[in-house]
């Protein structure tokens, strides 16, 4: 089981998407964490990861948000 | 109620909403298929200020004040206060002031762009394409483009957009005299579409609704279209359709959809220019994260570079007429061309030059 962090903290609108669909992309299966630090990047992301089939959930964190895609 | 707005059909509600209450506010006064505009209200801020001495473009318009104060009170309401910046000020800055450019070389912001559509201005046609093909600057995104992390910053900084909003409304209600000749240093237009205005109650209102709305449900009409084009995401673009239906039936209630090319409210026929001018304003927004209303409600959750990227535009507008770069019902201004094509030069330059900067 492949395991990444993608640290997308800080990023603008889209970019936190653009580096999570890149990623899973790359990974096709496995485990994902990606670390945001907004609701509307957590709530993007969330939505992509769903609608892309990743089983999806996430946790607040120190610095924002974790956002766990499993696949 | 915060549910349905932070449900996947939370922008069309928004979008919806925020149609109605734009067609209304031509009926109360705003000038014509301009209920709200962030880049002519943005326009007419700085020229109620004086950065510009356009005198049929001065009013310290309540609406913008109301984006920023009602974000930032629904941004607290719902823990989304959130502190931030350092991601490319100097250059956010820049891209706000030539987004500005754009945008008054068409005579409109993306918002006004829709709303100009719902009242039958064609014209409006030809700058929304020219918005979506600056929205292609996704092409750059894709690629790696990145302005840098932004960081978390003491609270403290998330309040400064939110009192110079506050100033703003001080302003508007104590109108100060105290210039030379008894004149400014707060100008208010006595013709023109600077005069012409909803009553300072309702459209504070209407900006405070709109800026808690727009806040919940991420309302951003750039994102709408980007978001079609990278991830096939239909989520924010319902907003804007909604936006511009529930706009249109509210203008065809009120009479005031004026089907047509020639005679439309604070508009012009140049369609090349109409095209261009959007192009610029598409790409800067796209560059920059979002449209010009998302920039204001993100600057009311925090978000310095928003911040600062407003304060773009807002000198952007003055230099856009100082330098006679700014649009008028006759058509564009004399250095309306030149200022354009710097301003998508430059934006072309941001775009290669961050490229490949995504960590």
């Amino acid at each position: 089981m492949e395991k990444n962090t993608i640290d997308a903290r800080g990023l603008s609108c889209p970019q936190p998407v653009i580096v999570t669909k890149a990623a899973l992309e790359k990974m096709k299966s496995g485990t994902a964490e990606i670390l945001v630090d907004t609701v509307t990047s957590r709530e993007n992301v969330i939505r992509f990861t769903t609608r892309a089939g990743w089983k999806t959930s996430w946790k607040e964190t120190e610095t924002g948000f974790a956002v766990t895609a499993e696949k | 109620m915060d549910k349905m707005f932070m449900s996947k059909n939370g922008p069309a509600i928004a979008g919806a909403i925020i149609g109605v209450i734009g067609a209304l506010l031509v009926k109360f006064g705003n000038p014509g298929n301009m209920g709200f505009c962030v880049a002519c209200f943005t326009r007419d801020i700085a020229g109620a200020f004086g950065l510009h001495r356009a005198a049929v473009v001065q009013y310290l318009r309540p609406e913008i004040a109301g984006f920023i104060i009602g974000a930032f009170i629904s941004a607290l309401a719902f823990s989304e206060f959130r502190p931030r910046g350092g991601s490319s000020p100097m250059v956010r800055f820049a891209l706000g002031f030539f987004a500005m450019i754009g945008a008054l070389v068409f005579l409109g912001c993306p918002w006004r762009a829709y709303l100009r559509l719902a009242g039958g201005d064609f014209n409006a046609v030809a700058g929304i394409a020219g918005l979506v093909c600056g929205i292609g600057g996704v092409w750059f995104l894709c690629g790696g483009f990145s302005l840098g992390a932004a960081r978390p910053t003491p609270k403290a900084a998330g309040f400064v957009m939110p009192l110079f909003a506050a100033a703003i409304l001080v302003f508007l209600f104590v109108k100060p005299l105290f210039g030379p000749e008894g004149t400014g240093p707060i100008f208010f237009s006595e013709k023109g579409p600077g005069a012409a205005h909803a009553p300072i109650l309702i459209s504070l209102a209407a900006g405070l609704a709109v800026g808690w709305l727009a806040q919940r449900t991420r309302f951003c009409t750039i994102g709408a279209v980007r978001d079609l084009m990278i991830v096939k995401d239909a989520h924010l673009f319902k907003g804007i359709l909604s936006f511009i239906i529930a706009a249109l039936i509210v203008n065809v209630a009120l009479g005031q959809f004026k089907p047509g090319f020639e005679g439309q409210p604070v508009a012009h026929t140049m369609h090349l220019w109409n095209f261009l001018g959007m192009l610029l304003s598409g790409l800067a927004f796209t560059l920059a994260g979002g449209c010009p209303g998302r920039m204001l409600i993100m600057s009311g959750e925090g978000d310095s570079d928003a911040g600062v990227f407003v304060l773009g535009m807002l000198i952007g507008a003055a230099f856009a007429h100082n330098f006679t770069a700014a649009s008028s019902a006759a058509g564009i201004g004399p250095h309306g061309a030149a200022a354009t094509i710097i301003g998508l030069v430059f934006c072309l330059a941001v775009g290669f030059a961050f490229k490949n900067k995504m960590a």
